[in-house]
């Protein structure tokens, strides 16, 4: 476990900023407490001081996880977004975009959304907002994909129904 | 007056005698029990004065730690004496309380060559007796060591073999086999200990001293060979195949993993500052760019085309016939409403097209 270096730092945030824009600072800087980005295994954690000092303790080969996967580097040093992160950049998301129940499962399986499957759009969503990306919403909750137009989604870890 | 004073006096000293002795003798429900060899005194009471004491015990902490130090030392008066160099000084008995182990118990040393072979063919130790007898001096003498019974190196006459050159000193021969063999066993001794302990041996660099070496030592005891040079190897030729060494750079350095949480709070908010400062500008030019380059290539290709074309049809189309607003060219395609749409997309999307979107995709037919 190690914190981020200055490059890891600035790519995170290219990627994140996509998504939340200057919404950012607020997820560094909380009112509620000190939180900090750490890596481990080549996976970034979003984790409050107080849970990694607890953390620090465990030996790096046994520890799995601390606090909300963000996502994680790959090998060519490209950071990925997990869906994990999801909690904490929906309230920050700049657009974001209702898709009715019947274009929901369409979503799910990696198809495209078409205008007829949008229930609600948030004013001044680009046409080709492609890799800006945006959290879809279902009609009643938080849906657990990113990107919308184009795909650029996570697949991985579905949070299924 | 006097006699008054008299009796005071008298009466105070006893008083003080009483005090005193009140003060030595001290009273326990049960019997201390004292290892003076340790200088330990252990109290089984029931710690009741403590108990009703309340928050603030130290006074009773106190007084109970006065009085077994008390009964502590009258035991220690107790002690036989002696004198050492004008003082008085209490011989202390064999202590009784075991106390636990300071370190850890040793771990088994791993075996030496020579018992991992003995294990392996079943050979015992033989018991031998230390005295040998030796014929020469007609006594007793040990079996090794100091004086020891069949000392080749000790005669004094040495016939020269057959086969051996004459000239040479077969004294010295011995002599040198001799410093050869115990050369070798104080070798093969630090190698098991070195064994034991894990460690390296500094021994040349890992030159093997029969020759007998992996790839692998033999390209470290180069790489130190390289490098043990005044400049430490910075000026060393590599052959022509070699490759250089690997994992010999410095090593990276990361962040303490609870350093300054304000510091880093700090930095990273300084990086956003910078980040969303930067983002206009950077879209805006790659952008522009981007467009001109892709103007260009059309433009290029526009031109090879109508050579060709314009060698059939004997004339060569104006370049021009692609522009915005320009006339319609005569036999070549039209392309006026390619440049429209080309200009009508924000130029911040300019470098986020995707291949497949672009608009300019009808360009090559």
């Amino acid at each position: 476990m190690r914190p981020l270096t200055e490059e890891e730092t600035r790519v995170m945030f290219e990627k994140i900023a996509k998504y939340i824009g200057e919404n950012l600072q607020l997820l560094v800087d909380r009112p509620d407490g000190t939180y900090c980005f750490r890596l481990h295994n080549d996976r970034v954690y979003y984790v409050s001081e107080k849970i990694m000092k607890l953390a620090a303790n465990i030996s790096g080969d046994k520890l799995v996880s601390l606090g909300t996967c963000f996502g994680k580097f790959t090998k060519t040093h490209k950071f990925r977004l997990h869906v994990t992160a999801l909690d904490y950049l929906a309230p920050y998301a700049k657009y974001k975009v209702w898709i009715k129940p019947g274009a929901e499962q369409s979503f799910l399986y990696g198809n495209h959304v078409l205008k007829s499957g949008l229930g609600r759009i948030t004013k001044n969503t680009s046409q080709y907002r492609g890799r800006g990306g945006v959290p879809p919403w279902h009609k009643h909750r938080l849906w657990g994909r990113f990107g919308v137009a184009f795909h650029q989604a996570d697949v991985g870890e579905l949070v299924a129904a | 007056m006097e006699g008054q004073s008299v009796e005071e006096l008298l009466a105070k000293a006893e008083q003080d005698e009483a005090e005193k002795l009140q003060r030595i003798t001290v009273h326990k429900e049960l019997e201390l029990e004292f290892d003076l060899g340790n200088l330990l005194a252990s109290d089984r009471n029931p710690p009741t004065g403590l108990r009703c004491a309340g928050p603030t015990p130290e006074a009773e902490l106190r007084a109970l730690a006065r009085d077994n130090t008390q009964l502590l030392i009258n035991q220690l008066w107790q002690l036989p004496t002696e004198r050492v160099e004008e003082t008085i000084v209490a011989r202390l008995p064999e202590p009784t309380t075991r106390l636990p182990r300071e370190k850890p118990l040793p771990r088994p040393r791993p075996l030496t060559r020579w018992q991992q072979f003995a294990r392996l063919k079943g050979i015992r130790p033989k018991k031998k007796n230390n005295l040998v007898w030796d014929e020469v001096s007609s006594q007793w003498r040990r079996r090794w060591g100091y004086q020891r019974a069949r000392d080749d190196t000790k005669e004094w006459l040495i016939e020269v073999p057959g086969n051996a050159d004459p000239l040479e000193d077969q004294f010295a021969k011995r002599i040198q086999a001799k410093k050869e063999r115990v050369a070798k066993n104080e070798l093969n001794r630090l190698r098991n200990l070195a064994r034991a302990h894990k460690m390296q041996l500094p021994s040349a660099a890992g030159l093997h001293p029969t020759g007998h070496q992996s790839k692998e030592e033999l390209g470290r005891a180069m790489q130190v060979a390289k490098v043990s040079t005044a400049s430490v190897g910075r000026f060393q030729e590599r052959l022509p195949k070699e490759k250089a060494p690997r994992g010999s750079g410095k090593k990276r350095k990361f962040q303490p993993l609870f350093g300054d949480f304000a510091a880093e709070k700090k930095n990273q908010l300084e990086l956003l500052r910078v980040m969303n400062s930067k983002k206009p500008q950077l879209d805006v030019t790659r952008a522009t760019n981007k467009q001109m380059r892709e103007e260009d290539q059309e433009e290029a290709a526009k031109r090879r085309k109508m050579s060709q074309k314009g060698k059939r049809k004997g004339g060569r189309q104006g370049p021009g016939g692609k522009r915005k607003g320009g006339p319609p060219s005569q036999g070549g395609k039209r392309r006026g409403g390619l440049g429209g749409k080309m200009n009508s997309g924000p130029p911040g999307l300019g470098n986020k097209r995707k291949g497949g979107q672009r608009p300019g995709g009808k360009r090559r037919k």
